[in-house]
């Protein structure tokens, strides 16, 4: 292909990525190493606020911006290094629970917290949404043909609702006396709080992953026993191998690509694990790093928000997902450049 | 909550195009407005919409949107509501505009105690007042003999008893979701064991006894709560209440009217309202005093500001307190106080009277840093003291990125 082709294919893809992918990155990425502050002043203030029946006049030195000519707040914002990162990682708190051998100290840490709730959702889920999606496209392989569509059909709805109302129908099942919870109750008869305790929520948002993505493993592996070599299998059969070992030896090895196609895909979706969060309401007992960077953000009565530390916490989460990237990535990479000699 | 929120906002936007009923004039600006989305604003900004042109954005999350909404030229709401805790960042950015001139205009009918002034400029005009205070089961608290609670030690020996009593799943419910209302329960609770926030240097002094004995009454509430507390915010315990599962709270007076709300609630007369518990036996009601108003934007025309002051004026008539006297405890004239008020009142005149809340900067910060540590707390993760020292380390790191500690 000429070059002057190529570019006029590519470049309104090359443009977009630029503009809304590298350029805010590198903003965030700038701003991360920046602290931007309103000039501050104190001023005496007198506020009158009402009672029930009389207003009650209190006077007070308060810490108020100063406001320009245009009349927006005046803002300075100067250079800090690495500071937003020491305040997100407190690596000094880190280092002292270390050398206590405390586990629990570095659970008191946001970032370690988030952390720690982040790896484990998504390397737990991960084989879990490969081996229920490869369960279910083998079990509609093998279903009859008459009933496969209605199956496709209804395996593929869980992937098709928003993740937001996907969470909060969960939580709506199972908080206080929930449908399901009180089912459970029914049959143990004991009274069961799945929201008091950090493990029965981490489980249920386990449970909700799988729910909510097996469907898209589903498709792409159900796409993929189509062009499993049927002689193959064949000969397989003949040679009296088992059930087992015809998707172990054949089936699999077939399927590989996809499988790297599908974690690659799962983990970048799962470590920014956000909507479980906000759905469930379980900051009080775990929380993810995405979600961190949304606190960081959200600005509070006063109007404050902690913009550095959200920058910071963000390129963290980045780095994050370009070292779980890197395993698979690399398989990829030797595939590709095994399958092009 | 989401839903039904936006629903709400749905059906309150349509009402624009609604008939003007009950109005004294048509309004001919097209006009704007953003505030919370509980009872009394719906009461209010229904009143509005009958002049027509006017729609209404009814969001609990409005205090997220508003101070970015209003510093936009022009400004994308020219009507706000807001309260005590909300109005700082719109006066620290100088986005709402001296109602002085519009008041002498339009605000014939408003009561002195109304006009929120600062540094002598009226800046808000307040419509009502809020406040946290005790909600019982009245039925219960008879059937068992006991007396209406006033301190928190009282609370916790009638939850004793209702628990072995076995009337309701829960004795307390309590509006400790983790973030923004559990930092609001410690807010109401440290103040009442005589507790300051705030060093003259900015820096936080709750690292001190009252500390200590606040996280110790919230750790004790929690014996007579659900499990599962930490996810249960201000409609949650509303729900509770209505459901008959719980026998009290320490909840907001705004939510006083839903419980005899024949549709929803299955106690109705049955939920009877008194002041906040002391948390010291000499001390104020363990509560913070709050008023919601509207401001008016500052980044509008001035014939668009006062369509928009006139509108409000008409929302907040006698007319409308009327119709809607259960769902606050009004400051507008027309208001006569009924049962439900009655905490509310007590609350507001004790003596010693507890504090409003203290809406700065500082406060902002501290709020938060409250609602992330206090959960490790309540879950037994930390010890209180830990605790304190991490809610100082937290506020301090944030009060730094945010300039106000060097």
């Amino acid at each position: 292909m000429k070059f002057k082709t190529f570019a006029a294919f590519v470049g309104p893809s090359v443009f977009m990525m630029i503009l809304f992918i590298a350029a805010p990155l590198i903003s965030v990425f700038i701003q991360s190493f920046q602290v931007t502050q309103p000039i501050l002043q104190q001023v005496e203030v007198e506020t009158c606020t009402p009672g029930f029946l009389t207003q009650t006049c209190t006077t007070e030195i308060k810490t108020v911006p100063i406001l320009g000519e245009d009349g927006k707040t005046m803002t300075q914002t100067s250079w800090v290094g690495l500071q937003s990162y020491k305040n997100v990682l407190q690596m000094d708190k880190v280092w002292a629970a270390i050398g206590n051998g405390s586990w629990n100290e570095i659970m008191q840490i946001d970032f370690w917290k988030a952390l720690r709730f982040t790896l484990s959702f998504t390397l737990l889920t991960l084989p879990l949404v490969v081996g229920v999606g490869l369960a279910i496209a083998l079990a509609v392989n093998n279903a009859a043909r008459a009933i496969r569509g209605p199956i496709i059909f209804i395996s593929l709805l869980p992937f098709i609702i928003t993740p937001v109302i996907g969470s909060l129908s969960i939580y709506w099942l199972f908080v206080g006396d929930g449908i399901l919870t009180a089912m459970m109750e029914r049959w143990t008869g004991t009274n069961i709080s799945m929201f008091a305790q950090a493990w029965t929520i981490e489980l249920l948002m386990y449970f909700y992953r799988v729910w909510h993505v097996a469907p898209f493993a589903f498709v792409i592996f159900y796409a993929g026993l189509q062009t499993v070599n049927m002689d193959t299998l064949e000969s397989a059969v003949i040679d009296g191998a088992s059930r087992w070992e015809r998707l172990r030896h054949v089936i699999v090895p077939h399927l590989m690509p996809l499988i790297i196609f599908i974690a690659l895909i799962h983990l970048m979706d799962c470590y920014r694990v956000f909507e479980e969060i906000v759905g469930f309401r379980s900051q009080a007992h775990v929380i993810s790093l995405q979600w961190l960077t949304y606190d960081f953000m959200t600005p509070d009565d006063a109007g404050n928000r902690a913009i550095s530390r959200a920058s910071a916490s963000a390129m963290l989460t980045m780095i994050g997902i370009v070292f779980l990237l890197i395993l698979p990535l690399r398989r990829t990479w030797r595939d590709h450049k095994g399958s092009a000699h | 909550m989401f839903l039904k929120r936006i629903a709400l906002a749905g059906a309150v936007s349509l009402m624009g195009s609604a008939a003007f009923a009950a109005c004294s004039y048509e309004n001919e600006v097209p006009l704007k407005s953003l505030s919370a989305g509980f009872e009394a604003w719906k009461a209010v900004t229904d009143a509005m919409g009958e002049c027509g042109n006017f729609q209404a954005e009814l969001d609990q999350e409005f205090r997220t949107k508003q101070p970015a909404a209003f510093e936009a030229n022009p400004s994308l709401y020219q009507i706000g509501g807001v309260s005590n805790g909300t109005i700082t960042p719109l006066l620290n950015a100088g986005t709402i505009r001296p109602l002085d001139d519009l008041v002498a205009k339009y605000g014939q009918n408003l009561s002195p105690n109304q006009l929120i002034r600062i540094n002598g400029e009226i800046m808000a005009v307040a419509m009502m007042v809020n406040t946290q205070h005790l909600m019982y089961r009245s039925d219960i608290l008879a059937d068992l003999g006991i007396e209406t609670p006033t301190t928190w030690d009282e609370v916790f020996a009638a939850a004793d008893k209702i628990q072995e009593a076995g009337v309701v799943d829960y004795p307390l419910g309590a509006t400790m979701k983790s973030g923004w209302n559990l930092a609001q329960e410690f807010v109401n609770m440290y103040p009442g064991h005589g507790g300051k926030f705030f060093n003259d240097d900015n820096t936080t002094a709750v690292n001190s006894d009252a500390g200590l004995a606040a996280l110790a009454t919230m750790k004790k509430a929690m014996a007579y709560t659900d499990p599962e507390v930490l996810v249960s915010d201000s409609t949650y315990v509303q729900q509770q209440f209505q459901q008959g599962k719980i026998a009290m709270a320490n909840l907001w007076a705004s939510r006083a009217g839903a419980m005899n709300d024949e549709a929803e609630s299955q106690v109705v007369g049955k939920v009877a309202m008194s002041a906040a518990p002391r948390a010291v036996a000499d001390g104020a009601p363990a509560t913070t005093l709050w008023w919601d108003g509207i401001v008016i934007a500052k980044n509008i025309t001035d014939e668009e500001a006062d369509a928009a002051f006139r509108l409000a004026m008409e929302g907040l008539d006698k007319e409308m307190v009327e119709s809607a006297n259960d769902a606050a405890i009004w400051l507008v004239n027309g208001y006569s106080p009924t049962d439900i008020a009655k905490g509310a009142i007590e609350t507001a005149t004790a003596n010693p009277a507890p504090p409003a809340y203290p809406s700065t900067t500082q406060m902002g910060l501290l709020h938060t840093a409250l609602g992330n540590v206090l959960p490790s707390f309540l879950t037994g993760e930390q010890d209180a003291a830990a605790t304190l020292a991490a809610i100082e380390e937290a506020y301090t790191t944030s009060a730094k990125e945010a300039g106000v500690l060097k």
